[in-house]
């Protein structure tokens, strides 16, 4: 009697294990999808995450970054890849496909253009890397608090250094990246010029001394959702900002936000899938989805940053939510491009750590 | 006796074998890392051993550029060239796309003379600095990262030199780090020594309540306690808004308390306090408080009693505290982060920034065991002057 | 006559030392009603202030119980916590029982080594088993952080436990071998029960230091290791939400629950005074 009950009790136990595999396996059915936070996330789950989800029963588990490559270097060189598909600046999506930590991606295998334009040829001819499937164009700005200058208004971005002018505290990104441009721009360099003028030492001790001026003034920021609160809670009068972060700011939450285009640096973002990724395939599958002509499209109704390929430009329509027509607002519309900084990934990827170092101990001077 | 030993050393074994592999090797490890750099020689062992020989002086000879332009065109194919690029371009900026650009160029080039076919690919090779970096950094065993830790560095003739000035970062910051260290153990020990008197000294119910009142910051969360001075002192904090609402200021003029070194002061304080009050009111128990009762009986003024009489024996308890709470604050990372902004930054920011963000995991080492040694040696001299026998962990 | 003998200087201590109580104590009680807020502010609201019930609400609250990340943070936070707890209490109490012992060859630099995890800055020590599990290849798993947290634990449970010890009269073991109890008996019956009060705060005060640790679990840990402190960290440094107060409403009250435990064993029974 004892037997047969301990033998059913092991067959029951045994067969709740094998029904749990199959259910096992769907859990495996989800990819990892790291994105910048707050309401970049949001657009970009409005956009495309919940259609791929509806349309492939893939799930997707968003996790959070600030860029950089320390977390794909630790997961690549452990072997413990636990994020698939990242969003990913230019230069950190150099450095990572040097470093072999990125897959390739091949454009022949991106969906092609409604009309049947390739995606080799529908895509922007801006910085190219082999490891990185373009998806937009999106720039660090500097806006103001509207409220605050009710007479004269900062135009240029001399202006965001004139403390004479327009008193009051600035936020910046706490790196060098596109701070250093900006001083160089607000100092008279023509923007195609910077990157030539930051290529001898003089440039570079130029952009500080500009940097100075302001720096006791200054209030750092390290994460994008950062900047438009500490606007909107009047902690700064200005700051520097993604343009996409001060649109939603200013268009969902109708704070008295405005971006000045002036001295602009653009720069494009990818979709990278990490080396050594169990979940290739799905990757794959999620990446040729978030680049597609209807995504990058797609995200312009949340979001002001621009697609790259030149379908999805055509596209490009209202705000979902407001019924604003987003094409004034996209980075890279003409009338917002007179002055702008096409950020360039390689001297950066070159210059990083220096300028790093340089900026660190100039911060604690 | 032998069976009691053997049953004694069994029983410490254990503990004594987990704390030697997970908390004693890792500290090891940091030690290799802070001066073991294989990358480049594991990735151009040829390359680096030819170098060996050449003087250092002008350009390399033929067979070692045909050593590289071999090694290089295998790191390419093994994808150990971005690597190599990386490290290459720690030491001297711009050796990361020379490196990637000649990689790529290999696949096209033409065969020797390597050392004309190399710097038509990528000027660089034509410059002895690049083949002194190459040798620099080939070494396996390296001090470079303890020089960097204090803003030394190798010169091009392969001296030891001074970063210039631009680039230095640690000795001001090891200074400042003591600094405030220094700050922060003196405001605990100067707002605990009153307090763990008067807990010392009250009747026992008193004394317990007021015991809880300090042990309820000991217990609670490091991050809670952050968060609480971050609603506390914000712009629209709670404290800014007390002071407009009170009218003490006008509300353009929020005061800033945080993000900068006020933020770090006040915040790392408070989480201190603690450590600093528990072992000197654990020293003060024992002070019998008749004996400055005698003395003051005997004609001392309280002041004069208390200075020869009390303050004496409540020393250990001083050197205990301020030894606790200087450590603690001196390798402190969390609260500078999230509280301090630009200005309140510490060593132990820059060691994390090493080893998440920058990747510079041979300079957060070294910044470590020099940080490690500063407070060993601190330990060592408490030793000395007071007896480690003598602390008291409250 | 009592009251005469309060001079100013009494006072002033007294006024001082109220200073310092408050500044110790307030900021920990503020956040408790701002968790309470019905907006996303981290101040307190005119309704708040005029206890305005529609200006308090429990939308944090639900945000922190029901929500997916705050409850995975919390599950991983106890299994860590526990794991590392069980393993430094056991192997803690057998090395304090160990060190105890007069038998003991080189006592001194021993404890000195097990404790050393405690008096090594955190930093110091995440950065070192950062590299170490590294280059072992066990970073972002359970197992690493189990065992750093263990490591950093073990030596509360050997000071506790050793404390509790010297009151312990090693003339009862002996009584108990003497008649009859071998050595497992003897621990369990004789020593065990004198000693669980060490042994049961240095478990609370290893389980206290793993829920509150965070520097190891920045550095080692991966999306799948996100503890409550850990979710802390990023919701202070990205959209900083009213939710991170009712977390940590949620832990000051666990401290508050550790710290009575605490008191509770280390208070001698009122009948042996």
């Amino acid at each position: 009697m004892n037997t047969i009950k301990a033998s059913t009790r092991l067959i029951a136990a045994l067969a709740a294990v094998i029904a749990a595999f199959p259910s096992a396996a769907q859990e495996d059915d989800f990819i990892t999808v790291v994105s910048w936070g707050g309401s970049y996330a949001r657009s970009s789950v409005k956009a495309y995450h919940e259609r791929f989800v509806e349309e492939t029963g893939i799930q997707i588990k968003l996790d959070e970054y600030n860029g950089g490559l320390a977390q794909v270097r630790a997961q690549a060189e452990t072997g413990n890849v636990t994020w698939d598909v990242v969003d990913m600046e230019a230069g950190d999506t150099l450095l990572g496909c040097d470093e072999g930590l990125l897959e390739t991606i091949d454009y022949e295998t991106l969906p092609a253009a409604p009309d049947g334009t390739p995606a080799t040829e529908d895509f922007l001819d801006v910085f190219d890397v082999d490891c990185g499937a373009k998806s937009l164009i999106y720039s660090t700005v500097y806006a103001y608090n509207d409220t605050l200058f009710p007479d004269l208004k900062p135009a240029t971005m001399a202006d965001f250094f004139d403390l004479g002018k327009f008193p009051g505290r600035r936020g910046m990104r706490r790196t060098p990246n596109a701070n250093l441009e900006f001083a160089l721009v607000a100092d008279g360099v023509p923007a195609d010029q910077v990157y030539e003028a930051l290529s001898s030492e003089e440039g570079i001790a130029r952009a500080f001394r500009k940097l100075d001026i302001i720096k006791d003034k200054v209030v750092w920021w390290e994460a994008g959702a950062q900047p438009p609160q500490m606007l909107a809670d009047g902690e700064v009068v200005m700051s520097t900002a993604y343009n996409g972060r001060i649109f939603n700011a200013w268009a969902l939450e109708k704070q008295p936000l405005t971006i000045v285009w002036d001295g602009q640096v653009l720069a494009t973002g990818y979709q990278v899938i990490v080396a050594g990724t169990p979940k290739l395939e799905l990757a794959r599958q999620f990446v040729a989805f978030a680049t597609s002509t209807r995504s990058l499209a797609n995200l312009t109704k949340y979001i002001s940053y621009g697609p790259l390929r030149r379908s999805s430009l055509a596209l490009v329509d209202k705000h979902e939510e407001t019924g604003i027509e987003m094409e004034p607002h996209l980075p890279n519309a003409p009338q917002n491009m007179a002055n702008a900084v096409l950020e360039d990934p390689e001297w950066w990827a070159d210059n990083q750590d220096e300028m790093n170092e340089r900026f660190a101990a100039w911060l604690i001077k | 006796m032998a069976k009691a030993r053997t049953g004694a050393i069994m029983l410490a074994l254990p503990l004594t074998a987990f704390i030697l592999v997970t908390f004693i090797a890792p500290l090891g490890s940091m030690f290799m890392r802070s001066l073991y750099d294989p990358l480049v020689a594991d990735i151009m062992p040829e390359t680096v051993a030819a170098l060996e020989e050449w003087d250092g002086t002008g350009l390399p000879p033929e067979q070692v550029y045909a050593l590289a332009a071999r090694e290089l065109e295998r790191a390419r194919e093994e994808k150990t060239i971005g690597k190599l690029a990386t490290r290459l371009n720690r030491d001297t900026s711009g050796l990361r796309s020379a490196v990637m650009r000649t990689g790529r160029g290999l696949k096209r080039a033409g065969g020797p003379p390597w050392s004309e076919t190399l710097p038509a690919i990528n000027a660089a090779w034509g410059e002895p600095a690049t083949w002194q970096a190459l040798a620099r950094t080939g070494a396996r065993v390296t001090p470079v990262y303890y020089l960097n830790a204090v803003d030394l560095t190798f010169g091009s003739d392969g001296g030891i030199v001074r970063q210039p000035e631009e680039r230095r970062i640690y000795t001001a910051l090891f200074i400042k780090t003591i600094r405030v260290s220094l700050t922060i153990t003196l405001l605990c020990l100067a707002i605990g020594y009153p307090v763990a008197y008067l807990i010392a000294h009250s009747p026992p119910r008193l004394s317990r309540l007021l015991l809880v009142l300090v042990l309820v910051p000991f217990w609670t969360s490091l991050l809670v306690r952050t968060t609480s001075w971050i609603v506390l002192l914000q712009q629209q904090g709670v404290v800014n808004d007390l002071l407009v609402r009170f009218g003490l200021i006008p509300d353009e003029q929020r005061l800033t308390m945080i993000h900068n070194m006020t933020g770090t002061l006040v915040a790392m304080t408070h989480v201190l306090l603690p450590f600093m009050i528990l072992p000197l009111y654990s020293v003060m128990r024992g002070i019998p408080a008749v004996q400055m009762q005698a003395a003051m009986s005997l004609g001392a003024s309280w002041p004069r009693a208390f200075y020869r009489v009390y303050l004496p024996q409540s020393l250990p308890g001083v050197g205990a505290g301020c030894l606790l709470v200087f450590i603690l604050a001196i390798g402190y990372y969390i609260t500078p982060a999230l509280v301090g902004g630009q200005s309140g930054q510490l060593i132990s920011n820059f060691i994390a920034y090493h080893i998440q963000t920058s990747l510079n995991w041979g300079l957060a080492a070294a910044l470590g065991c020099v940080l490690f040694v500063a407070v060993l040696l601190l330990f060592l001299l408490y030793d000395r002057v007071l007896g480690l026998d003598r602390m008291k962990l409250g | 006559m009592k009251l005469m003998r309060i001079n100013p200087g009494q006072w002033a201590l007294r006024l001082f030392c109220g200073l310092a109580f408050l500044f110790l104590i307030a900021p920990i009680l503020v956040i408790i009603p701002l968790s309470f807020n019905a907006e996303p502010y981290f101040t307190f609201t005119r309704g708040m202030l005029e206890l305005d019930p529609d200006a308090y609400s429990l939308r944090w609250y639900e945000q922190v119980i029901f929500g997916e990340q705050w409850q995975n943070a919390a599950l991983n936070s106890l299994i860590i916590g526990v794991s590392a707890t069980v393993l430094a209490t056991v192997l803690g109490t057998l090395a304090a029982l160990g060190l105890s012992s007069p038998a003991l060859p080189w006592r001194r630099p021993l404890t000195a080594l097990l404790i050393s995890p405690l008096i090594v800055p955190i930093i110091i020590s995440a950065a070192g088993m950062f590299f170490f599990y590294s280059s072992l290849s066990l970073t972002q798993t359970h197992a690493a952080l189990i065992l750093s947290h263990a490591a950093l634990g073990a030596p509360f449970v050997v000071i506790t436990v050793t404390a509790s010890m010297a009151g312990f009269n090693r003339e009862l073991l002996l009584a108990a071998a003497s008649l009859g109890a071998g050595p497992a008996r003897s621990f369990f019956r004789v020593q065990l029960p004198i000693i669980s009060p060490g042994v049961i705060s240095g478990a609370l005060f290893a389980f206290a230091a793993s829920l509150d640790e965070v520097v190891v679990v920045l550095f080692m840990g991966g999306i799948e290791q996100r503890t409550i402190p850990r979710e802390m960290w990023s919701g202070i440094r990205e959209e900083i939400s009213p939710a991170i107060l009712a977390a940590a409403t949620f832990l000051i009250l666990i401290a508050v629950l550790l710290l009575i435990a605490v008191e509770l064993l280390q208070r001698p029974p009122k009948k042996t005074e």
